[in-house]
């Protein structure tokens, strides 16, 4: 097949109109509307920059951008480390291996909205009782200050995507040499060296997909924080993707939060890319 | 010596595992209970097994029809991004030149677009041309899913050789033929890891479907089960009985298909 048949281009027709149309235009016209006062109904008139200027005194958006930042970095860290502790305790040879595997990943499977209505139960309702039951009266606030927002999302997020990256660690895990660790083990290597010198460096890889995965995942998080906080109280537990949302379409403002939505879009891409490169060069070095 | 770290790992495992599906036990316990007993006690299991919540969520979740319509958008969709993903990640590998290769570093490209960056013309643009139901839902999903399909089928097809398609065509075979015939039957087991991959989200996927449906009868599961939430906030009996139902289609799948769902999750996030 050559790229001037007719069969390439009918091969690829689907995929290119659906493309087009759905990502590719919006955005090209995503980009143009920034710069508009369009409100959805008028097209609106050329504004410049102004969209993009008054964004950057906007601090709704911006404790919204800071508050997605601080959740990010937090839950990136714990669901790679339980995830690859729990990847570490299933590979180890314990009996209830394929039961704790299939119990850790199924969260996943279940949409972040409907997650977040059963923690909202748990954190508002069993938390409450529990508090009163042993006394602990911290425990009857929860979701309702910033602080339990933040944590009560932190944990339902590590809840739910550690066995995911659990997963991801097993299959690296699984084509480590077994020569190797064994060979180390009659050198007389504990088991804390064993992990740190050998399968440490040889799971790097699993760093670079994990990262992304939980970057990604956690910092354009919506479902859940609608369902488990629904960005309250008073907007401080609202993430950047939820803002965008209320700013188009409970303000009606429809340029200015295109003008958002293209920030975000920048900062997504670039901390993506950043995130490749650096990985990618530690692997070739360890 | 083994024996024993192993032991005490075994423990540590069971243990977390329990923590791990104490939120569903909680959720299921609970949606057996009056709202009278929720609120004197939460962790004990139901005086008495009564389905009655679940009659009521059942109704007000409209279950059959909203399971349908989840059953519908999903499979519509997973079945046509698998056709055209696999046809295009085809054309690309098979006809290697600067076109192919610009075609496909767009499609990779486009994975780093978040949905809010496009969410809004997206509506405005599709809602012009009234498109705003079930049959624009599910191409817009094609339009979303394709990227990460193409780039899996483009790296499985790589390790197909094209003598196999060279000794077809002489064969007599057209290239429709091939591909369908020949090359996608190879494919099999990274069209189980895209369908999966592609159930997982569009199942489960609330933001576009509120955007995009708005006719009563029409919602999915996720969406559905929003506005059931809201109506009863504060009477978490019927709430928790409807999110109990809500999640059952996904526990009987996983159920039946663990190994292949497991299998291809940690294939798709791998190549």
């Amino acid at each position: 097949m050559r790229t001037k048949d007719f069969a390439y281009w009918l091969f690829l027709a689907p995929v290119l109109i659906a493309l087009t149309l759905v990502v590719v235009v919006p955005m090209l016209l995503g980009v143009y509307y920034s710069f508009t006062s369009w409100n959805g109904i008028t097209t609106g008139e050329f504004v410049g920059f102004q969209n993009y200027i008054d964004l950057l005194k906007d601090e709704r958006f911006l404790d919204s951008l800071w508050f997605t930042t601080k959740f990010s970095v937090v839950s990136v860290i714990l669901i790679n480390f339980i995830g690859l502790s729990l990847a570490l305790i299933v590979t180890s040879r314990i009996k209830s291996s394929n039961l704790l595997r299939t119990t850790f990943f199924m969260p996943n499977l279940i949409g972040g909205l409907i997650l977040g209505f059963i923690w909202q139960f748990i954190f508002i309702k069993v938390f409450a009782s529990v508090g009163e039951m042993v006394g602990m009266e911290s425990l009857q606030v929860w979701l309702s200050t910033t602080e339990t927002g933040f944590w009560g999302l932190v944990i339902l997020m590590s809840w739910q995507m550690a066995g995911y990256i659990m997963v991801i660690y097993i299959a690296y895990l699984q084509g480590l040499p077994k020569e190797l660790l064994e060979a180390s083990e009659i050198d007389g290597a504990s088991s804390f060296q064993r992990f740190r010198y050998i399968v440490f460096p040889l799971v790097a890889p699993a760093f670079t997909v994990s990262m992304f995965l939980t970057l990604s995942n956690t910092f354009k998080l919506y479902d859940q924080n609608l369902s488990l906080t629904g960005g309250g109280p008073y907007n401080s537990t609202e993430m950047v993707a939820m803002e965008i949302f209320n700013t188009a379409f409970v303000q009606n403002t429809f340029a200015y939060a295109q003008a958002k939505a293209i920030i975000f879009f920048v900062i997504v891409a670039i901390v993506a890319l950043f995130q490749v490169y650096w990985n990618k060069r530690r692997e070739v070095e360890m | 010596m083994r024996k024993k770290k192993n032991w005490k790992l075994e423990i540590l495992g069971v243990l977390l595992g329990i923590l791990w599906l104490l939120p569903f036990y909680l959720m299921f316990v609970n949606s057996f209970k009056t709202k009278k007993e929720i609120f004197t006690d939460v962790t004990s299991p139901p005086e008495q097994w009564s389905f009655d919540n679940y009659i009521t969520a059942f109704q007000e979740l409209d279950f059959l029809q909203t399971l349908f319509n989840s059953l519908l958008i999903t499979v519509s969709s997973v079945v046509l991004i698998i056709i055209s993903s696999a046809m295009a990640a085809y054309a690309l590998s098979r006809a290697k030149s600067r076109i192919s290769t610009i075609l496909f570093f767009m499609f990779v490209a486009a994975m780093l677009i978040p949905f809010q960056s496009v969410m809004i013309p997206l509506v405005t643009v599709f809602g012009q041309f009234e498109m705003l139901n079930r049959g624009g839902l599910i191409f817009m999903y094609i339009g979303f899913g394709a990227s990460l399909s193409i780039f899996l089928y483009h790296g499985a097809l790589n390790n197909i050789p094209k003598s196999l398609d060279e000794a077809a065509r002489i064969d007599g075979a057209n290239r429709w033929q091939v591909f369908w015939h020949i090359i996608f039957p190879m494919l099999k087991p990274i069209t189980v890891t895209v369908a999966i991959l592609n159930i997982i989200w569009i199942w489960n996927d609330y933001l576009l479907p509120s955007l995009v449906i708005n006719k009563t009868g029409s919602e999915t599961i996720p969406l559905k089960m929003f506005f059931f939430f809201g109506e009863y906030t504060k009477q978490w009996h019927l709430a928790l009985a409807g999110l109990t139902l809500a999640i059952l289609p996904v526990i009987i799948f996983y159920f039946f298909a663990q190994r292949s769902i497991i299998k291809g999750v940690s294939d798709g996030a791998i190549k």
